[in-house]
Parts: C-alpha cells; structure tokens; sequence
C-alpha cells in the first residue's frame, strides 16, 4: 500500500461520521491502531460466541447481523452498513461476539483490536469519555430500533 | 345559524345517494403476498367516480357484505382504478375473494391526498411502511411524469419481512432509475435476503436533503408514521411540511357519521393526509 | 277537527282575511289555546310536541290542547327524573324531557338505500324522503340552538345529509320560552337561552299570573305569521305590558338555573388537558351506556348496516344512531382504537365542548342538562369542567375502578 493510499485512507476513516470531530490526537492514536480490512459477500466478520477482539468502522458496504439456532434458520435481525460502527462485545467481558455478523455486500472497513483500544481508552480516561459519548447513542439507537422491531406493527 | 335549509336535490331517488355506489366491474386479480391482493376495476357502466388525486381514498363495496375504505394505488383516465387491499377483516376478506368479471362497488374519492402543489420544487422524502405503499404510489407516478417538479427524491419502503413485500416486479424497475433512490428495508429476513434490514427509520440517516426545502410524505403504521415523522422533523423538514396519512374507523367518508375523529379532524374529510403540525399534540397521546 | 269551524276568517281555498304581520306580537287566551292546534292542521301541519308517556315528557305526535302535559312538571337532577303534578294547569311548566327533536329529522333507523343485484352487476334506488310539513310545537331556545347546531352537521358542510335537508325544509318551529328552569339546565352558561333569540317561525310564551292565563305570541317569520293569520280573530294585539311580564318570566328562568359552566376558552382547556388525571375519575364511574349521546339534541354519531335478503340478491343499507361510548365504534383492523372507558369518556366530552368548535364553528353542547339527568351514575359534565379548569388535581384515587 503505497502512502498516498494510506493517507487518503486515513482521511477517510478519520470522516467518518463515528471519529469524526473527535480529538485531534486520539483520532491520530485511533488511526494507528487501525487496520484496512475488506470482507467478500457471505464472508464472516463475526461468528456467535467467538472471542470478539476488534470494533468494525464500516467505511462502505454491507453486513446483516444474524442470529440463529440449530432448531431454528438462521434469522437476519439488522443490517449496518457505511457509517456505522460494528461491535461492541470486545468492550466488556467476556469479549466474545453475541450474534453472526456476514457480509452481504462487499465490506471496506477498519479494525481497530480490541485490547489496544481498552488499553487506549484506559490511559487516557477523557479519550475514552468522549468515545463512551460516540458509543451510547449507538447502542441507544439500535435498542430503540429492536423495540420498534418487537412492536412487529406491520402485523396486524 | 343557517337561515333556511333547503331540500337535497340529490335525495330524488334519480339523482343519487352520497352513499350510495357505483358499480364497477373487476378486471385483473393479482396476488402480492399471501394475505394482500391487488384489484384492478373498471366502471360497469357510463357512470364512474371522478379521477382520484395521489393520497384519496374510495369506499370499495362488497355486494351483501358491506364498505371498506381503500386507498387508490393507481388510475387511469379511462376510469379504470387500482386498489391494494390487505385481508383482515370481513368486507376485505369478500374483496380478496373477487375474481376477473365479478361486480365492486365504489364511490368516493374522498379526502384529501398529498400536497403535492405545495411540494413543487422541493426535496421530496417518501416513507411507506407495509401497506402504506399503495396510496403512495400515485405520488411516484407524478414524479415520474413531471420529473422536473421536484428536486431529489428519496424513497425509504420498509415491510415485515422479504415476502411481505408489494409491487416486487415494480420495485425492481423503481431501483434501475436514475432520477430517485429507493430503499427498501425489513424488519426480519432470512439468509437469502441481501438487502437492509432494519425498521425504515434506520435508513434515514443515509438519505440526503435540504430540510428546510424538503417535504416528507409517510405512510404506514401508525407507530411507524409518528416515528418517522419525529425523525424527519428532527432532520430539519418542518412539521408543516411532514405529512402523513392518517388511518381510522372510515364508515361514511364524507364526515357525517363521526366515526374517524382524531381530535378535531374528521380524517375522512379533513385527512386522509394531515400535517405533522396537526397532529403532533394528538399522536402522543393514547387512544384519541 | 274540520277546518271550516276552525278558521272561519279564512275564505275559499285558506285565503286570509285578516293578517298578523312577522313581529307583530298578540295575546291568544288560554281558553282559546286550541285555536293554534286547529290553525296548525288547517295549514296541513302534523303536530309533534310534549306530551306524557312512560312517566316522562317526550315528544310525539299531539292532537289538541288535551295531549300535552297540562299541570305538570319534571323534577330533575344528575341520575334523576321524577314527573310531579303542579299546582295549577300550565300547559308548559317543565323543561326538557329524554326525546329531542332531533328524532324527527335523523330518525333512530333510517333505510338509507336499497341495492338489487341484476345479472353479474347491481342497481342502487336511494330510499326517497318526503318532506312532511311537521309543526314542532313547543321547542325550547335550549333546542332551537341545537337545531342550528345540527343544520351545520347535516347541512353546513361539502356533503350534506339528503334526508336530515329534505326533512329540515319543510319543518315549523313553535318555540316556548321557558318559564323555568330545570334542575340540570345551564342555557344561560352556553348563550342559548331561556330567552328565544333565532331559529323560531313562532314563538310563544305562557303567562299564568298578572291576569288570566294566557300566551304572548310573537310571529318571527312568514310561516309562523301566516299560521297566526288563519286564527287573527281569535287574538288580541298585546297590551303595552305584556312584553315586560314576558321578558321578566324570562329574567326570572335565567336566574334559577340548575347548573352553570365556564364556557369561555373549552376548546383551549380541554385541548391541554387530554392527561388530565380527571378523566381517570369519572372513568370509573362512566358505564359506557350510551345514554347521555342518545339523549343529546346535537349527538349526532351514527353506524350503517347492511341487511341482505336470504339469497343476497336484495340488499338494504341502513343507517342508525351510533354512539362514540360504543367499544366497537373505532374499529380498525379488527381491534378497537378507543378501548378504555377513559377514552371513550375523553372523546365524548372533548368532541362536544372542544373540537366541535373546530369543526363547526360552534359548542356542539346548547346546556339542555339532558346528559346529566339521564346518566344512570349521574355524571355532571359541568362539574367534570370544573375540576379540570380547577388545575391539575391529585391522581386518581387508589380505589377507582378502571
């Protein structure tokens, strides 16, 4: 990867609508410890129940968040896509991954590990309060979404 | 107070009841899921409703069963009228069960439809969640037509599920068109499904705009049409702007039987479609 | 009654000799009284008005003099209405009964149409309405602003209701101003009465003392001065006084009413007070009856049914009174919009003092007090407006009933 591309790189991960604003700095750390992932259709960013050591900042494409069962098919519950961020197991213990998560268009992402994250997080407790106040609203939103699911209001 | 009150012309039994239908025969018959059927109609006789604009509704009668009001997802000049109706109760059971030639009644069209005059020249933001698409779909054929009227125009479609959806074959030709974005998006899919899921308000943020110049057209579940209206509005479309087409108990359609009151609007008659502004303090609260 | 020995003023044919001109008020004593009924039938009306049947004053078809309720009266109250003789022969010493007039104009049933199934496609005939010249002798002002109220309903708007007009144009209107008040009535509190303002062909006022008994009767229109001109010779031109007497019965009716209510800002009031913690109160006591709707001069709610004959080649539609107290009455999709009591209350009493101004530019309630002396639990929609204007008050109490 040449250091033009990694720039431009950069400067898109650091648009995104997840980093972008935050301090100069920790964006800088944040972009270091990122690396450029890009996943096929059908391809596994997540499997259910393995340890779950990265957070997705989805720079394009598309992933459907699946659970499932072996008595039951698997069911696609949300999709996320660019934009968004993907993961929020490796946060907190146990740090393994509560539901599939498959590419269902092709996926340009960043993924930062999770345990250099924590880490970042921790040294820097003013860093990890304004990445809290990115976080929440996120898992607020997508709560919100899975009760307006439970609702199913189009059955009637 | 009224001075004098003089009698109906119409009750003349020749002239016609306000009540009373048309009938009009059934032309094409098409399944679009399991519990949802498209009808296409056409006037019996001389005799048919006036031309519906994008939004009204009609009383669509079955013979010795009763009315039910249906929105008209499409018209055509020569009187023929598209109806989608989803079967969940009596009178919609009996209209599910009309084949090609069998007899309708209709009269209407009633209320008011999208402000489509006022949108000239805006963004345009249309919301339909599950049966919500039909009276939405004239509003698409406007654009379609006089494409040059409005500016962007996003299309956000949400149903239950990939095999709730309506209009399949249409939707994959709206997708291929170049001169507005639909999404379409459900709220539970399986593995062969590649496309969102998610409830429509999910898709919004990816939909572009200038609110202040944008009207917002929603349609659907009640729950749906206030949420997205409260989604919209915080995007920055007025509230006067954020309409929605409002559903109650229709039995007359011309605001004389009481029925489909929501605070101060008969819905028939002042509505179907209201402005977010008219709402607003009534949505919020339960059973008005 | 034959018409010749009625008006033997009128010449061939009914034409009037002698003429009361509209405005022109005169005296009709009691012993003549029945001169007014002769002139009503020599006019080819039907008279409707007060008469007692099942221990109540309603209204119905009368005759004479005789049918009305001559030396009674009604005492009410919230859940109550006894009849009670008085202590002389007034021929209208009451207020206003369970029946309105509205009965006669958007009758309880009415076939709407009927539907004949021809070959693969139908035939509509409307159900054709005759207009029936009907005299409604002895509305209340409390009625006649009821009767406006349901001119705009049936009438005011883009679609109006053929048979309510049909009926509606070919109607006289007999007022009485009321010489008392009942125990639930707040006229005076809605600007619709005692006193008769508008709307009257005819209006009369009974005056039992300051001499004989006797009636001021003041033509407003054509049609009640005709009426009057078939019976000229049997009238008086009013003394000086008699205006005086009457307004001061009026003043004295004002002034004794059952009931009273804040009626300025309701829509505003009730408009903000959709969660107040009042309607959780009387919800508990509301039985969702229907009673104070079907009661009610200007309820004017109604459901259609469909009837079809065995083999469902004939089909009538028919309209009845309906009631928003009804669980079923919000229908949609197989599941009620308003389900509880609470609601259903809420809608009632919001509709009839607040968004009925939105929709028709007036109260949708003329303070009759119909409603709270026919509620079986004696709801007192004044008093549900004065605790609701009185602020926020405490929460339901832990013992009420949902």
């Amino acid at each position: 990867m040449s250091s033009r591309t990694t720039e431009d790189f950069r400067e898109a991960v650091r648009r995104h609508p997840f980093l972008e604003g935050l301090d100069p700095a920790f964006l800088d750390a944040m972009v270091r410890l990122g690396v450029e992932r890009r996943f096929r259709v059908d391809e596994h960013l997540a499997r259910e129940g393995a340890p779950a050591n990265v957070l997705y900042i989805l720079l394009d494409g598309k992933v459907a968040l699946e659970v499932g069962a072996a008595d039951h098919p698997a069911l696609t519950v949300q999709t996320v896509g660019a934009g968004e961020v993907l993961g929020w197991s490796w946060l907190v213990a146990p740090y393994r991954w509560r539901f599939d998560a498959r590419a269902v268009k092709p996926v340009h992402a960043v993924e930062i590990e999770g345990g250099a994250l924590r880490r970042l997080l921790s040294e820097h407790p003013d860093w990890g309060y304004q990445f809290l106040l990115r976080f929440l609203p996120v898992l607020a939103e997508r709560l919100e979404n899975t009760r307006i699911q439970l609702l199913d209001i189009h059955a009637r | 107070m009224l001075a004098d009150v003089a009698p109906d012309p119409t009750s003349s039994a020749a002239a016609g009841h306000p009540l009373a239908p048309l009938p009009y025969r059934v032309r094409a018959v098409a399944t679009e899921t399991a519990d949802t059927t498209t009808l296409t109609i056409e006037p019996r006789s001389t005799r048919s409703v006036p031309a519906p604009a994008p939004g009204q509704f009609v009383m669509l009668y079955a013979f010795g069963v009763g009315e039910s009001p249906i929105g008209v997802s499409a018209h055509r000049a020569d009187g023929t009228l598209v109806h989608t109706v989803r079967n969940v109760g009596k009178v919609t059971s009996a209209l599910a069960r009309l084949t090609p030639g069998d007899t309708v009644g209709v009269r209407g069209p009633y209320g008011r439809g999208w402000p489509l005059q006022e949108a000239r020249g805006q963004d345009l933001v249309i919301v339909a969640g599950g049966l919500g698409l039909p009276p939405l779909r004239p509003v698409l054929y406007e654009v379609f037509e006089n494409r040059d009227r409005y500016g962007r125009v996003e299309v956000i479609y949400g149903a239950r599920t990939p095999k709730d959806l309506i209009y399949y074959e249409e939707l994959q030709s709206w997708r291929r068109r170049s001169d507005l974005r639909i999404q379409v998006t459900v709220d539970a899919a399986g593995r062969d499904w590649y496309g969102d899921v998610g409830v429509v308000t999910t898709r919004l943020p990816d939909v572009r705009f200038d609110g202040s110049r944008t009207s917002a057209f929603i349609c659907g579940p009640e729950i749906m049409m206030r949420l997205t209206a409260q989604a919209v509005v915080a995007r920055g479309v007025r509230p006067e702007a954020t309409w929605v087409s409002m559903e109650r108990n229709m039995k007359c359609a011309v605001a004389l039987c009481g029925h489909c009151q929501f605070g101060p609007t008969f819905v028939c008659r002042d509505g179907p479609v209201l402005s977010y502004r008219a709402l607003e303090p009534f949505l919020a609260v339960k059973e008005v | 009654m034959p018409l010749a020995t009625a008006t033997p003023q009128a010449g061939f044919g009914g034409q009037v000799v002698e003429e009361v001109r509209v405005g022109e008020r005169r005296t009709l004593d009691r012993q003549r009284f029945s001169r007014l009924f002769e002139a009503l039938a020599g006019a080819g009306y039907s008279i409707v008005g007060p008469t007692v049947r099942d221990g109540a004053i309603v209204y119905d078809q009368i005759r004479s003099v005789e049918d009305l309720p001559i030396g009674w009266t009604d005492r009410q109250s919230g859940g109550s209405y006894r009849l009670e003789r008085r202590g002389d022969a007034a021929l209208f010493g009451y207020t206003v009964g369970p029946s309105s007039w509205k009965k006669y104009l958007f009758p309880a049933r009415e076939r709407l149409w009927t539907a004949t199934r021809i070959g693969d496609s139908f035939t509509v005939r409307p159900e054709p309405v005759e207009p029936t010249r009907l005299a409604f002798f002895g509305m209340r002002a409390c009625e006649l602003s009821a009767l406006a109220v349901t001119d705009r309903v049936f009438a005011g708007g883009p679609v109006t209701d053929p048979g309510y007009r049909t009926r509606r144009s070919s109607i006289l209107r007999i007022a009485v101003q009321c010489g008392q008040a009942g125990g639930t009535c707040f006229c005076v509190s809605m600007g619709t009465g005692p006193g008769v303002r508008d709307g009257a062909d005819l209006v009369l006022t009974e005056i039992l003392d300051a001499g004989p008994h006797r009636f001021l009767l003041e033509p407003r229109t054509e049609e009640g001065a005709a009426v009057l001109s078939r019976i000229a010779s049997e009238l008086v031109p009013a003394a000086a006084g008699e205006a005086r007497i009457a307004e001061a019965i009026v003043a004295r009716t004002a002034a004794s009413m059952g009931r009273t209510m804040e009626a300025t800002g309701l829509r505003e009031l009730l408009r903000e007070n959709l969660e107040h913690p009042r309607w959780q109160l009387v919800a508990a006591r509301c039985l969702s009856c229907t009673n104070c709707t079907m009661v009610c001069p200007t309820c004017f709610c109604s459901a259609q049914e469909e009837v079809p004959d065995l083999d469902v080649t004939k089909v009538e539609r028919w309209r009845r009174w309906d009631s928003c107290f009804n669980l079923a009455f919000t229908e949609l999709h197989g599941a009620s919009v308003r389900k509880t009591g609470l609601s259903r209350y809420r809608q009632w009493l919001t509709h009839k003092l607040g968004t009925w101004h939105d929709q028709f530019g007036t109260s949708g309630c003329v303070g009759c007090g119909r409603c709270i002396t026919w509620c079986p639990v004696g709801i007192d929609l004044t008093e549900e407006i004065g605790a609701i204007r009185a602020g926020p008050g405490p929460a339901a109490a832990p013992g009420g009933k949902p």
